[in-house]
């Protein structure tokens, strides 16, 4: 078993904007392809080419629909990746050590080194967050691309999540949850943000931006009407409308 | 236990190299980091003007493009029938000799037998001239499968289109409104723009029948019935004439609506512009009440003009437009149950339009001066943002209905204004300053002007002396009169029937036209391998260059392999299709910034080379060398016009380097790649809106040299060219149409936006309707086969509504066979309830054939994937007169692949979809067993 640190002194996270995420998977294909690259082992595909194509990912975009009381069905585009729990169940189940939660920035991290690939953590976690890659035999998990947030050798502003510098349409943020004047709490708090399955008691760090309420039209129907209310009926009263209304321009 | 250590500084690269994307059609900047010569990472450029630095999933996954095992690795020559795929690879010498043997004889006796299309091509403006040295009419893209109503109708409406030559202005609109698929084409800007709305709390409202992507995030979704767009927003249109909400100011100064037409039915000038000596179109200034040029300065054009001359009254369009719209034919009520909506959702969108557009107006405190010389102190604009593209466009009413949504743009007054749509330079360009088709072949000669252009009237159709079509496609004649991107679906089709004559050698280019990119996909393959009464191929050559083994490569004879989009020079050029923003003219290159590995060549160099060995005119010297070494040679010293080459930056003035006009730079390239890859001419602030209108402008884009003079229009509410058509069909003039086109085209050519349902089967017999899209992680993205892409979508269920699911007694998982006019499928169904009750649709392209691609050949791709191309004819059902109706626009040609209509039954599961074809012989293998992709640290 690995103990959680009791207190971390930052806590790293995502807030994920489901009002905006339009379910483009670029976010998916920039942590494989940074990922792969980077820490620890690939992020490697079983038959890559063939029939049943099955390949490590740090971060998945499912969509669900949704029917509401009134109005047409939704549809939810929700992406996930490790949710850097504060009551981590995959750290405390591990039995060699090898997932553990940093002090400095609360990032859940597998040392690969101590990794003996045996799947509890990823049996522990309530979200599916984890994957184990069948090439290297280790646990793979979202780093919050501790590689690139802390490097010195990629530009300030890059010092960012993959996922987050390739969002096209601005939907993921990243930044220190712990922090209430941190923009990314800013923003939980401006738009109700939330934890996924708060029943867990996982406490998790990243955060969920609902989607606004939508298809509300027909409350407007009164408002907009008088927007509608005729100038004339027919061609010549129009036309003498535009008259009248041109000699007052 | 102590935390172990994390390099958190490891290093990223050893150098990243700029360059543009090619994984869409979007022209993103790329920054490629390489390690040990090898790619290692993808990212977008932050600098970049068209995504700053963000980038899709296609984008990402470069990297497994890049390394692809389906890459073709040398020439091919094929050895066993077509189709089979069986092929030899040979030398590049052999492979250019094979071709200099077929194409020259052609050049010297019959130009037009070479048909060259071209798919994904972006350098039409090269691979144009090219066909043109050739001399052959038979050449265009991929525009008339692709969105050609869309790009037609916004040219010839006002002088620009959406994606490549307009954009929603972003940061002002307050409503965006969102029509058809769209994820198409202009892919990252799209979901930035989306993302910096709802940022601003503008309100996005989406209107098509399946609600995914960006319909997904709309605050309200309209899931209208396919192919009524037109009638939804004629009848908005109608809503807004009705109640005054219109831009009178915007539409008396910057429209034709004040311009006079001939209204006597009896005067053969009838629906023709009253004109001065000088051929301009006339108008009522309302100062002095007199008849005046409608550019004249100082007047104030009349909305409601009338004229008496000669004993035959004129009116303005605008008495036209009124009378039109304004009658209950367009009411919400009368349209409603077309639209599979309600009249109060139609009525609460106009009204939500009117609210935006003018309860809150965008002013810009800028002030800027017209055309006709006034100064205004302000930029005054409509906050409403339209976007649309192949949902509305790819139907036989598609280019009428592109038209429509202009029209409601423009009498909102929200085109080139603060908040509404904005032309990228080079545009706005009005139709009639482009060039019209040119299409006269002679052998051994140039043909003598650019294959493609605007008509102006029937006198500028392609038809020969007698009346017959002088291009394969049948493009510019009275079947579809301003097809300006051609039509590339008809010409296998064409070429195989020999209507309107036989062709001899095919020249595509990343085309796969023997798969998902054509209609009747099953018969296009019959058609490539059917064979005349002495067994020859009824197409007798067929060449074709991809960088990939697609299923198009197995029905060719000759493979010329290009390389990936790493491996090349490319200039995404302000001679066609640039990388501007609204904002700033731009351009941009590829680069090699990888070299290959293999035996191939990039396409635009071996063209080059290619036609330096057939001694084509601009190819060669006066000693017949080779004037270009290769296409980064010709990129940096041709000249279309003096001072104007294919890259506008880093050119050569008398004082040193220069943007825009200037001579040719040997190091150009060099200066692009130092910046990045790209070259930004920004727009002066005053410049920045109005721009068809404003003179700033207008004097900027002739020192640009995007222009050689100012040349100001209106926006053409009443388009006067396709009136001229239709006078002709009344019998007018010495342009005659044949008698079975004449009322096609009196109804479908009509000046002003009109709606008819498309003829695409009996509704009783097959109640719905059939649609496809492809994922935003794939479109226009050449090749699913890549190994990250192929994980995020490599099933295509055909989605129906739950509505259906129900009525059919199907779940999740169950078969189906759908049928249509023209054939039948069987394939997996899913339910999917947020869609229109009445619509069903699939991903398209997912389908792949056994073999292609170096896929397994047991890839769901291929066993469960399907293709909805097989339901859809290039024809439509025989109307018992002999003749080939094509099923595409009648005014463009466009293919009009969303009229599907099918019906569905459920059957038991058989072992793979259907129609299922046999595995084609791959001529690279296939795939590994695993990827673990990583250089070496």
């Amino acid at each position: 078993m690995t103990t959680l640190p009791e207190k971390t002194t930052r806590s790293l996270g995502l807030v994920i904007d489901l009002d905006t995420c339009v379910g483009c998977h670029a976010c998916v294909i920039s942590c494989k392809g940074w990922n792969t690259e980077n820490y620890g082992a690939p992020l490697s595909d079983q038959d890559p080419y063939g029939a049943d194509p099955s390949g490590t990912f740090l971060n998945r975009v499912h969509s669900y629909e949704v029917q509401p009381e009134t109005g047409p069905a939704q549809l939810v585009h929700f992406p996930k990746s490790c949710l850097h729990c504060e009551d981590a169940p995959c750290v405390t189940v591990c039995p060699t050590g090898a997932s553990y939660k940093r002090v400095e920035d609360g990032i859940v991290l597998v040392n690969e080194s101590d990794c003996i690939g045996c799947g509890l953590c990823a049996w522990a976690c309530p979200y599916g967050a984890r994957e184990l890659d069948l090439a290297e035999g280790v646990m793979k998990k979202c780093t919050l691309c501790v590689d690139r947030i802390y490097n010195e050798n990629l530009p300030e502003e890059d010092r960012t999540p993959a996922c987050v510098r390739t969002c096209p349409a601005g939907a993921r943020h990243f930044g220190d949850l712990s922090d209430p004047d941190s923009d990314v709490s800013r923003l939980v708090a401006e738009r109700g943000g939330i934890d996924l399955m708060p029943e867990q008691g996982t406490k998790p760090v990243n955060k969920y931006l609902p989607p606004r309420p939508k298809d509300g039209w027909q409350g407007e129907v009164d408002v907009l009407a008088p927007f509608l209310e005729p100038v004339a009926e027919e061609p010549r009263g129009f036309l003498a409308w535009i008259d009248k209304t041109l000699e007052k321009l | 236990m102590a935390q172990p250590r994390v390099e958190t500084s490891p290093r990223v690269s050893d150098e990243v190299r700029k360059t543009t994307c090619y994984m869409c059609a979007c022209r993103c900047g790329i920054n490629v980091h390489m390690k040990d010569g090898k790619v290692a990472y993808i990212e977008g450029n932050r600098d970049h003007p068209v995504n700053k630095g963000v980038l899709c999933a296609k984008g990402s996954a470069g990297i497994m493009q890049h390394n692809a095992p389906s890459r073709l690795r040398a020439p091919l020559k094929r050895v066993g029938p077509r189709g089979s795929g069986e092929f030899e690879e040979i030398s590049w010498d052999e492979a250019l000799e094979t071709a200099v043997n077929w194409l020259k004889p052609l050049r010297e006796t019959a130009p037009e037998k070479l048909a060259f299309f071209t798919g994904r091509d972006q350098s039409q403006s090269f691979t144009g001239w090219w066909a043109q040295a050739y001399g052959t009419p038979n050449f265009a893209a991929h525009g008339g499968f692709c969105s050609v109503n869309m790009a037609t109708a916004g040219i010839y409406t006002m002088g620009g289109a959406f994606w490549e030559f307009g954009a929603p202005d972003w940061e002002h609109a307050k409503l965006f409104l969102l029509f058809g698929v769209a994820e198409d084409h202009d892919s990252n800007p799209i979901k930035m723009g989306i993302g910096r709305l709802k940022e601003r709390g503008a309100k996005v409202i989406g209107v098509n029948p399946i609600r995914s992507g960006y319909n997904a995030v709309a605050d309200d979704w309209i899931g209208i019935t396919p192919g009524t767009d037109g009638l939804l927003i004629l009848s908005l249109i109608h809503c807004l004439l009705k109640a005054g909400r219109i831009d009178l100011d915007y539409l008396a100064r910057f429209t034709n609506a004040p311009v006079l037409l001939n209204c006597d039915p009896k005067s053969p000038d009838h629906g023709l512009f009253l004109r001065d000596e000088d051929d301009k179109p006339q108008v009522i200034d309302r100062v002095t009440g007199k008849q005046v040029a409608w550019d004249r300065p100082g007047i104030t054009p009349d909305l409601t003009g009338h004229v008496r001359r000669a004993g035959v009254t004129h009116t303005s369009v605008m008495h036209l437009l009124a009378e039109r719209y304004l009658d209950p034919q367009y009411a919400p009520e009368s349209v409603a149950d077309r639209c599979g909506l309600t009249s109060e959702r139609i009525r609460a969108l106009a009204g939500e339009l009117a609210r935006a557009a003018f309860d809150d107006p965008m002013v810009i405190d800028r002030p800027w001066t017209d055309f006709r010389g006034d100064r205004h102190d302000r930029m005054v604009g409509r906050p409403v943002a339209i976007h649309a593209m192949r949902g509305i466009s790819a139907h036989a009413n598609g280019f009428q209905t592109c038209r429509a949504l202009h029209i409601l743009q423009i009498l909102l007054g929200a085109v080139e204004t603060p908040g509404g749509m904005r032309f990228k330079p080079p545009y706005p360009k009005p139709a009639h300053g482009h060039p019209r088709p040119h299409a006269q072949s002679t052998p051994g000669q140039p043909l003598p002007g650019p294959h493609l252009g605007y008509p102006q009237g029937p006198e500028d159709l392609a038809l020969s002396d007698g009346g017959e079509p002088l291009r394969i496609d049948k493009a510019f004649t009275w079947e579809n009169p301003l097809s300006a991107h051609g039509l590339m679906h008809m010409v296998i089709s064409n070429a195989h029937a020999g209507d309107p004559y036989r062709i001899d050698t095919l020249f595509l280019y990343m085309a796969n036209m023997a798969w998902n990119s054509s209609m009747n996909t099953s018969g296009v393959m019959e058609m490539l391998t059917d064979t005349d009464e002495c067994g020859d191929y009824k197409i007798p050559r067929i060449i074709y260059s991809d960088a990939y083994s697609s299923e198009m490569v197995a029905y060719a004879d000759l493979i010329l392999p290009d390389t990936t989009y790493l491996e090349r020079h490319d200039c995404i050029s302000l001679l066609d299709r640039p990388i501007s923003e609204p904002d700033a003219a731009a351009d941009a290159i590829r680069w090699p910034v990888v070299q290959p590995d293999r035996d191939v060549r990039g396409f635009q160099s071996v063209l080059l080379d290619l036609g330096a060995r057939l001694g084509l005119p601009g190819m060669v010297d006066e000693d017949g060398a080779p004037k270009y070494a290769d296409y980064a040679d010709y990129i940096q010293s041709h000249e279309r016009r003096p001072g104007v080459g294919p890259l506008a930056g880093w050119r050569m003035s008398d004082t040193g380097l220069t943007h825009g006009r200037g001579a040719p730079n040997a190091a150009q390239i060099d200066s692009y790649i130092a910046n990045g890859g790209f070259c930004t001419l920004h727009i002066p602030e005053e410049a920045q809106y109005f721009k068809p209108w404003n003179s700033a402008y207008q004097d900027w884009a002739v020192t640009t040299g995007l222009c050689d003079a100012p040349a100001p229009y209106l926006f053409q509410l009443y388009v006067e060219p396709l009136r001229r058509f239709q006078r002709a069909a009344e019998g007018h003039g010495d342009h005659q149409p044949p008698d079975h086109l004449r009322q096609q085209i009196q109804e479908k050519l009509d000046p002003l936006p009109l709606w008819y349902a498309p003829d695409a089967g009996d509704p009783d017999t097959y109640p719905v309707h059939a649609l496809t899209q492809r994922p935003m992680a794939m479109y226009h993205s050449w090749g699913t086969q890549n190994a990250w892409l192929r994980q995020l979508h490599g099933h295509n269920p055909m989605y129906l509504p739950t509505r259906l699911m129900r009525e059919h007694g199907l779940q999740d998982g169950d078969w189906a066979r759908i049928t249509s006019p023209h054939g039948a499928i069987t394939v997996p169904v899913m339910e999917m309830a947020a869609l229109n009750p009445n619509t069903i649709w699939t991903w398209n392209a997912i389908g792949k054939r056994k073999g292609a691609w170096a896929l397994k050949p047991d890839a769901p791709e291929a066993s469960k994937g399907f293709l909805l191309n097989h339901l859809i004819h290039e024809l439509l059902p025989p109307k018992g007169d002999g003749l080939r109706w094509s099923n595409s626009d009648p005014v463009t040609g466009q293919a009009a692949w969303f009229d599907l209509r099918a019906r569905i039954e459920k059957v038991p599961p058989p072992a793979e979809s259907q129609p299922a074809f046999g595995e084609i012989a791959s001529p690279v293998g296939q795939g590994p067993e695993q990827l673990a992709w990583k250089t070496k640290p």
